[in-house]
């Protein structure tokens, strides 16, 4: 599941794939043609709409796809840097950088790309970009309240505004389109030819714009994997076979060898709070899917058994493991606040009790103590499941 | 041999939409550009000016953040060493390399050269100003849909639209 960075791809690594990425990056930007500063200052001049139509398919073709993915299960979208927003900063900056847009002629990247063909004024811009950030980090401590002022943190237009992803996909999609079309005819209209709206062109341009909507669309009626994976688990809860564990069984292994057991207690927070298995580690049934856990359903090492307060969410954890991975897994159907009685507050047995019955009682009593002394033992160590997951930081400030 | 036409811009703009999921997908983050000319500041006053560096509000919080690495040592600097290289590959490519000053035709290389400095200059600290420029926030911010972004990206071109007028004589004939 992405981002791959830092989990399967290491950080070290990492510098060189910014060094390919900017390879194709650079690549891109070039043959759109944003090497020519007449190109892209067209924009604000009417001649020339390169820049629009770039920037605009590429934002709505990466939205789209970063949709289809987290849609997928392909990209945890909780990993992913999300551009925070400090009112202030990010209107005035945004202001300021327009000024030097028009008067420069370029933007960071599109000067390096010009610089790399041999643009004189690219690199007479870079220098002046130099100066710039200097000035900024130069200013700092007069700027820095301004700097920080209104920060809204890592917010989404869609949380802002209270609609869906998806609409948002919409609507930015019906506006890149109607901005295509218009732009187009002012175009035309400012440099007196005729070079769109030939219908074979036109047809063609109509059936690609139709393909983000029919992707959006298929996100907003298809269930993402979380809940597809949920649901296919529900319906073959009545007729899976399960390997199950009794909860003697389950005392015993964790008395002797715990270190082969990851036991998962897929019941709330508060439930595990208030009492546990020992050893085990909590979780939700709900986070089961997540990232953090994923080692935990494709290792050989260790068995998986889950158990929970009923035999079905147990159930359910158990399925879901078995549908995202191939680690050996097992389930206790008993409600944990069975194994809490019989093995922590167990009732001492009556006289006219059966011998097989008292020996129970016994083992149980032994199996609870030792059970108690490897808790101990655990606490001095790190619980096994608190892997953290970093996010990386983007953003190009 | 002449340079070759450009790309049609909208093939053009799903490949850099493309290469932007990319990276998204890879690295959790988006492109940017505007971060490598930080790193090579960063790195200038700390070579140059040991005393300052340790003195400066900015570098301070800066040095505390990256741990005593190189400032060099950053995603975005070896990002933008990649663009370089990535631009002369399709220069070569399309012909189209080659010492050449583009401005128009009302103005000197000099006023030229002049005000690409003084908008990369601007440029420059509106990217700090605003955390990020064209590629990281307004670009890789839509990608994401983040707010912050987006704001960037109608501040960058409702600016640059409501100036246009003013300096039209540095472009048009």
């Amino acid at each position: 599941m992405g981002p791959l960075v830092p989990d399967i791809i290491s950080s070290e690594f990492n510098f060189i794939i910014a060094f390919i990425i900017g390879i194709f990056f650079g690549l891109a930007l070039e043959q759109a043609g944003f090497s020519s500063t007449k190109k892209l200052v067209g924009l604000f001049y009417g001649y020339d709409f390169t820049v629009l139509k770039v920037f605009f398919t590429a934002g709505v073709t990466a939205m789209v796809g970063v949709l289809l993915l987290s849609h997928f299960g392909m990209l945890d979208m909780r990993l992913v840097y999300i551009n925070p927003t400090f009112l202030n900063s990010a209107i005035i900056g945004g202001l300021i950088m327009g000024g030097g847009f028009i008067m420069g002629g370029f933007c960071p990247g599109t000067s390096i790309t010009a610089a790399a063909v041999g643009k004189l004024d690219a690199w007479a811009f870079i220098g002046g970009s130099l100066i710039g950030v200097f000035a900024f980090t130069e200013s700092y401590p007069l700027i820095k309240d301004f700097y920080m002022a209104n920060n809204l943190g890592e917010i989404t237009i869609t949380s802002f505004l209270g609609i869906t992803k998806e609409t948002f996909a919409v609507i930015l999609t019906l506006v890149a389109i109607a901005a295509f079309y218009f732009t187009g005819k002012i175009e035309d209209n400012i440099n007196g030819i005729k070079m769109y709206y030939q219908k074979d062109i036109m047809t063609r341009y109509a059936l690609i714009a139709f393909i983000p909507f029919l992707l959006v669309s298929f996100v907003s009626i298809t269930p993402d994997r979380t809940t597809y994976l949920h649901n296919k688990v529900e319906k073959k809860l009545g007729t899976a076979t399960y390997n199950i564990f009794d909860i003697d069984h389950l005392a015993d292994e964790l008395a002797h060898k715990s270190h082969k057991i990851n036991l998962i207690d897929v019941r709330s927070p508060m439930q595990f709070e208030k009492f546990k298995i020992p050893t085990a580690v909590n979780i939700p049934l709900d986070s089961l899917l997540r990232k953090e856990y994923k080692y935990l359903f494709n290792q050989p090492f260790k068995i998986n058994v889950f158990y929970a307060e009923d035999a079905e969410t147990a159930k359910k954890a158990y399925l879901l493991a078995n549908e995202i991975g191939n680690a050996d897994n097992y389930v206790v159907t008993t409600p944990a606040s069975v194994f809490q009685k019989l093995y922590f507050e167990p009732k001492i047995p009556g006289n006219d009790a059966s011998k097989a019955e008292k020996d129970q009682f016994k083992f149980r009593m032994k199996i609870g103590s030792e059970l108690k002394d490897i808790e101990k033992r655990l606490e001095n160590l790190q619980a096994p499941v608190k892997k953290e997951i970093k996010k990386v930081k983007g953003g190009c400030a | 041999m002449k340079p070759k036409p450009y790309m049609n811009p909208y093939l053009a703009g799903i490949l850099l939409g493309l290469v932007l999921l990319a990276t998204i997908y890879i690295t959790g983050r988006g492109l940017g550009a505007s971060g490598g000319f930080k790193s090579m500041v960063m790195t200038g006053v700390k070579e140059t000016t040991p005393t300052h560096w340790s003195a400066g509000e900015y570098y301070k919080s800066f040095e505390a953040t990256s741990e005593g690495e190189s400032p060099l040592r950053s995603w975005l600097f070896f990002e933008i060493i990649g663009v370089f290289v990535g631009a002369v590959i399709s220069g070569i490519i399309s012909n189209r390399m080659g010492w050449k000053l583009e401005k128009g035709p009302r103005i000197t290389n000099r006023t030229r050269i002049l005000f690409a400095i003084l908008g990369g200059a601007l440029f420059g600290f509106g990217s700090q100003l605003g955390r990020g420029c064209t590629s990281g926030s307004a670009l890789s911010g839509m990608a994401v849909m983040s707010l912050g972004g987006l704001i960037t990206m109608m501040a960058i071109f409702g600016g640059a639209y409501a100036l246009a007028f003013f300096f039209r004589k540095l472009w048009l004939k």
